[in-house]
């Protein structure tokens, strides 16, 4: 709720006022990943760290040892011209939008599962975790290469496999914090109520249904959002991707961008970046507010809440006929179909297999997975060893060190400039309802579509790439501070604001002893997003093209764009799992520790997600 | 079913009983060390028009066995049996009743008690009848499309009752369900189902009520049995022979509840053997304002030093369960003793009474010292290490020597409380470390 008081702490606000004060969002999730509980909370590697590492380096090795057989077809995949006429782009939006929904389904579907069997089996938790944990530090743009050859070889000279390469492009840029939501709420669920499902002996499915499910909800529509925002990045640069000397190029507002570029059109551009707003703020109205204030519901507190989440399409689609007729419908059509079945009664068989069953399936399975990591990471050492040598692999270290700075440089210096004015806005609840979805409607907003504009800057001036470059890496992403730091400020207890002014708690005192300590969890969430986005954003941030000219900046992201383009797999997957070491070292080492000692100071976390 | 079955049930004790729970133990096998007993063996029938009380303070059982009895644990031992089968999971004809209310949010009213009837694969009809019929019983007319965070405490207590209702059940089973209720709410909410209950209105055959509230049993139950705590076993087993409705301010009413605080609180020689305590003692965390704040209400003039654990427990607002832990806390500090159900200050307890803070802080850690091996083994080892630190890992993984996990990181918890009340030593809890420096900052 809003400030409800004046300077002189009286209520000043009436009960009338109370229904249109203006909605700050306030329920901000923590990054699941930080909020992680439990055993797999350590920060310290472990054995399981290193098999799920060996895991992935050995799939990518396979992967681009396989993708040799494939590369001859791809030279039949006909050329698609792209129009760069603005009444093209609403057609293009289109095609955009629907290869994110498409990527939404499968990592909706794909989240419940494996977070599903994560949390039921605890023999593939402990694989599954730890290679989630490095799954969502893979550079997704990095692997561009293996998943465009993989799925043209699956439908030679087909545009069905370009477009199936850019949606699993898609869905890896959102899947992992769904699944890790997901997880996290499963793991969490409330031991009463999963008592009263056994107690009502619920089928397995009832439980999902009925509790697992809508107990997930709340984290798993706001992880759905973030992973929204960070995918449209990812859609605009999966569209159009130029790999060994085949080009491809899918009708979206991405490949229109990349036509764009190289005609140097800078008007087209304009339009794209047009078309990119409209489109995100017809998917907040029409898809994410009315999923919020509906995941409102499964919201576990008491409590109604002050300010209930709106949406007006929602209410239009509740109060339509048409909308519970179709309810209705369903209902019926579901009862026909899958009528209830009684759940057999009574005793039901104890499998009487000797004592040392478990144990020996412990051995078989986890020798299994030893076994098939040690020689995936054979496979991509001897891979990466016989085309590369050591030399390589230290120059790649170097140039992981130098993106390391960047990133580094970037994020305490979006954080301080972003932090004060998120403070200074998430404490004024009007300019906050204000400023909150902007924030997010900017991170949202594809930076990759403003590259060109500051190629055009940068030429225009002469300035140094290795410096100048850099920004774009985390023009996108420096939104998701200022946001989480909006939404911490605004939470920031009244009292406490008051004892900190009645204690004459000024300047530089009254940050570190109250509202920096106050926000830090927030912000740790915020500045997690925004660094993992950096290195993500690195690869196509330092290596642009403007028509003819071509600007690149000493670093990993800009090796990982050249091999790509090369066609180069040893460098590629060389890249690849450099950058992933890196960026797991960083969320061990800084993200997570700070994390817990912001969650143990403030004595509960943001809301778990 | 005879009416005189609920009013006189102690006599009708020949018929078969509903359920028979025979010689269940349960106990959990740890890595290292001995198994953990959390059950002795219990028995018991469930006669057919019978509330039988399980009363005791929490860690003794209760809960334990009343989740046996619901299939919801396995016993390790010994085994439930219900209608002429042994039980094993879940089991048609028991329905429970949380102290949680464990509604789901997001399904209303109707939805949260037409639930249990949807897992039977009842038809849409009948189960949208039968919980109607369940919801006006109780008396949540009305309310049948309201969401439960929409309800007060009671009504949701309500919703929890109609959904246990609504299943047809033979045997109830409550486990403390007007425990999280404010006392007037939780009165009213116990007279409205014990009127069910004598009316006949409902199907239920008897009731297994789980309570650390020693009114409330007397109030309901027609027999109680009592549980003692570390393993959990029962002492006694206490016919109540007043008819419902009952009256609280009968003098034969009072006796009856006194009389069962004195037995929970006597410390009977099999329960504690003379020997000398451990540092695997299970102690359970009481903070020091409580400790020092029940020795001053007993050192005050209307006391004198000695006081009714019942009477103090009413002025002080405190449940049984809040004031059981203080009180014994301050048997095993040597402030205070308990006979009879009376808490009785020490010579010792009076002095702490009239100290000023820091007198009462050198007491205290003389006390914990002297009367608590798990303190004076952690003051011990930070003597002997050269830079007086140590992690708290390792006490804890000495506890778990004797101690379940989380039974080990209480008592460390209260110890550490209480040692840093005491400054015997400091605890920093990021690094998780003990020392003996005086807390810097």
């Amino acid at each position: 709720m809003a400030d409800s008081r004046d300077d002189q702490g009286v209520p000043s606000v009436l009960l009338s006022e109370l229904s249109n004060a203006p909605h700050v969002e306030k329920t901000v999730f923590a990054h699941p990943y930080l909020a992680l509980d439990g055993k797999s909370r350590s920060n310290l590697p472990n054995r399981w760290d290193a098999i799920a590492f060996l895991l992935l380096a050995g799939t990518l090795a396979a992967i681009a040892l396989g993708a040799r057989q494939f590369s001859e077809p791809l030279t039949a995949l006909q050329h698609i011209g792209i129009s760069l006429a603005p009444a093209a782009l609403p057609e293009y939006a289109l095609r955009t939008t629907l290869r994110m929904l498409a990527a939404m389904a499968v990592s909706l579907v794909f989240s419940l599962g494996y977070a599903y069997l994560a949390a039921r089996s605890r023999r593939a938790e402990r694989v599954l975790v730890p290679l989630l944990d490095i799954l969502q530090s893979v550079p997704i743009l990095g692997f561009l290469s293996f998943t465009v050859t993989f799925f043209l070889g699956l439908f030679p000279g087909k545009v069905i496999g370009a477009e199936l390469a850019a949606i699993f492009v898609i869905f890896t840029s959102q899947a992992w914090n769904m699944t890790f939501s997901v997880y996290q709420s499963l793991r969490m669920v409330p031991a009463d109520l999963a008592e009263a499902c056994r107690s009502m002996r619920f089928s397995a499915w009832q439980r999902f249904r009925r509790l697992e499910l809508p107990f997930a909800m709340p984290g798993l529509i706001w992880n759905m959002m973030m992973s929204m925002s960070g995918g449209w990045f990812f859609v605009v640069a999966a569209e159009a991707i130029t790999v060994g000397n085949q080009e491809v190029m899918l009708p979206g507002i991405g490949s229109y961008v990349a036509t764009a570029i190289q005609q140097q059109n800078l008007g087209a551009i304009g339009w794209a970046i047009l078309a990119m707003l409209i489109v995100i703020l017809l998917y907040d109205q029409l898809l994410f507010r009315p999923l919020i204030a509906w995941g409102d519901r499964f919201r576990m507190d008491d409590q109604p809440g002050p300010t209930q989440p709106e949406s007006w399409m929602l209410r239009m689609l509740q109060r339509s006929r048409w909308i519970s007729a179709t309810e209705d419908i369903s209902r019926d059509l579901r009862q026909r179909w899958f009528p209830p079945h009684p759940v057999a009664t009574g005793a039901r068989q104890r499998r009487s297999l000797p004592a040392w069953t478990p144990r020996a399936l412990d051995g078989v399975w986890y020798s299994a997975i030893g076994i098939v990591a040690v020689y995936g990471g054979w496979v991509a050492v001897r891979y990466v060893g016989t085309a590369l040598g050591w030399n390589e692999v230290l120059h790649v270290l170097l140039l992981g060190g130098a993106t390391a700075v960047r990133v580094v440089v970037l994020v305490a210096l979006a954080s301080l400039v972003w932090v004060p004015i998120g403070v200074a806005i998430g404490l004024r609840p009007r300019v906050a309802a204000i400023a909150q979805p902007i924030a997010q409607f900017l991170a949202a907003f594809p930076a990759n579509l403003l590259f060109p504009v500051a190629v055009v800057l940068i030429v225009h001036f002469h300035l140094s790439p290795d410096v100048w470059l850099s920004p774009l890496m985390i023009l996108g992403t420096q939104w998701y501070i200022l946001f989480n730091v909006v939404a911490g400020a605004s939470v920031f207890p009244h009292d406490l604001r008051d004892a900190a002014a009645n204690l004459h708690l000024r300047g530089w005192l009254w940050w570190k002893r109250a509202i920096l300590p106050g926000i830090l969890p927030y912000y740790v969430t915020g500045a997690m997003t925004a660094a993992g986005g950096c290195w993500n954003a690195s690869i196509v941030a330092e290596f642009v093209d403007w028509g003819n000219t071509h600007l690149q900046a000493y670093g990993l992201g800009g090796y990982i764009q050249e091999a790509t383009i090369a066609g180069d797999y040893p460098r590629i997957v060389l890249g690849v799992i450099v950058m992933s070491l890196f960026v797991v070292g960083f969320n061990r080492a800084v993200w997570r520790p700070l994390y817990r000692k912001a969650e143990r100071q403030t004595g509960a976390g943001v809301d778990l997600g | 079913m005879a009416d005189d079955a609920r009013t006189a049930p102690a006599n009708d004790a020949a018929g078969t009983p509903v359920l028979q729970v025979d010689g269940v133990r349960r106990m959990f096998t740890r890595p290292h060390g001995d198994p953990l007993v959390v059950l002795e063996s219990v028995n018991l029938s469930l006669r057919r028009g019978e509330i039988v009380g399980l009363l005791g303070r929490s860690g003794s059982g209760k809960s334990t066995l009343l989740r046996i009895v619901a299939g919801l644990i396995q016993p390790s031992d010994g085994h439930v049996v219900y209608r002429n089968q042994r039980l094993d999971g879940p089991a048609d004809g028991i329905a429970m009743v949380f102290q949680s209310f464990a509604l789901f949010p997001w399904l209303t009213v109707l939805e949260n008690v037409e639930a249990g009837l949807e897992a039977q694969g009842v038809a849409p009809h009948e189960m949208r009848e039968r919980a109607l019929a369940a919801i006006d019983i109780i008396g949540l007319d009305g309310f049948a499309n309201a969401y439960p965070r929409e309800l007060s405490g009671g009504m949701r207590q309500r919703v929890g009752f109609a959904r246990a209702l609504v299943m047809d059940p033979t045997v109830l089973l409550m486990d403390e369900p007007f425990s999280a209720l404010d006392v007037l709410t939780a009165e009213t909410l116990r007279t409205d189902f014990l009127d069910l209950w004598t009316e006949n209105a409902l199907p239920i055959q008897s009731v297994l009520l789980v309570t650390h509230n020693i009114e409330e049993a007397v109030f309901m139950c027609d027999r109680i049995l009592l549980f003692s705590s570390n393993p959990g076993r029962v002492i006694a087993e206490i016919e109540v022979p007043f008819k419902h409705p009952r009256n609280r301010l009968d003098p034969r009413f009072r006796y009856l509840v006194d009389d069962i605080y004195a037995r929970m609180t006597a410390r009977s020689p099999v329960d504690q053997p003379a020997a000398v305590p451990t540092i695997g003692e299970r102690l359970t965390e009481v903070s020091t304002n409580l400790l020092a704040g029940l020795i001053e209400s007993l050192a005050a003039p209307q006391h004198g030093g000695r006081a009714d654990m019942p009477e103090i427990a009413r002025t002080l607002a405190l449940e049984v369960d809040e004031l059981f832990p203080i009180a014994e806390t301050l048997q095993l500090l040597g402030y205070a003793h308990i006979t009879h159900g009376d808490l009785i200050l020490t010579p010792l307890g009076h002095d702490f009474a009239h100290a000023d803070t820091q007198d009462r802080k050198d007491s205290f850690a003389r006390q914990l010292i002297s009367r608590i091996p798990l303190a004076a083994h952690i003051k011990n080892v930070l003597d002997e290490r050269p830079n007086h630190r140590a992690p708290a890992v390792r006490f804890l993984s000495e506890l778990e020597d004797y101690l379940s996990d989380s039974a080990a990181e209480e008592t460390l918890s209260a110890v550490t409380r209480w040692g840093r009340y005491a400054e015997l030593f400091s605890y920093d809890d990021d690094a998780e470390t003990f020392s003996l420096e005086q807390d810097a900052e």
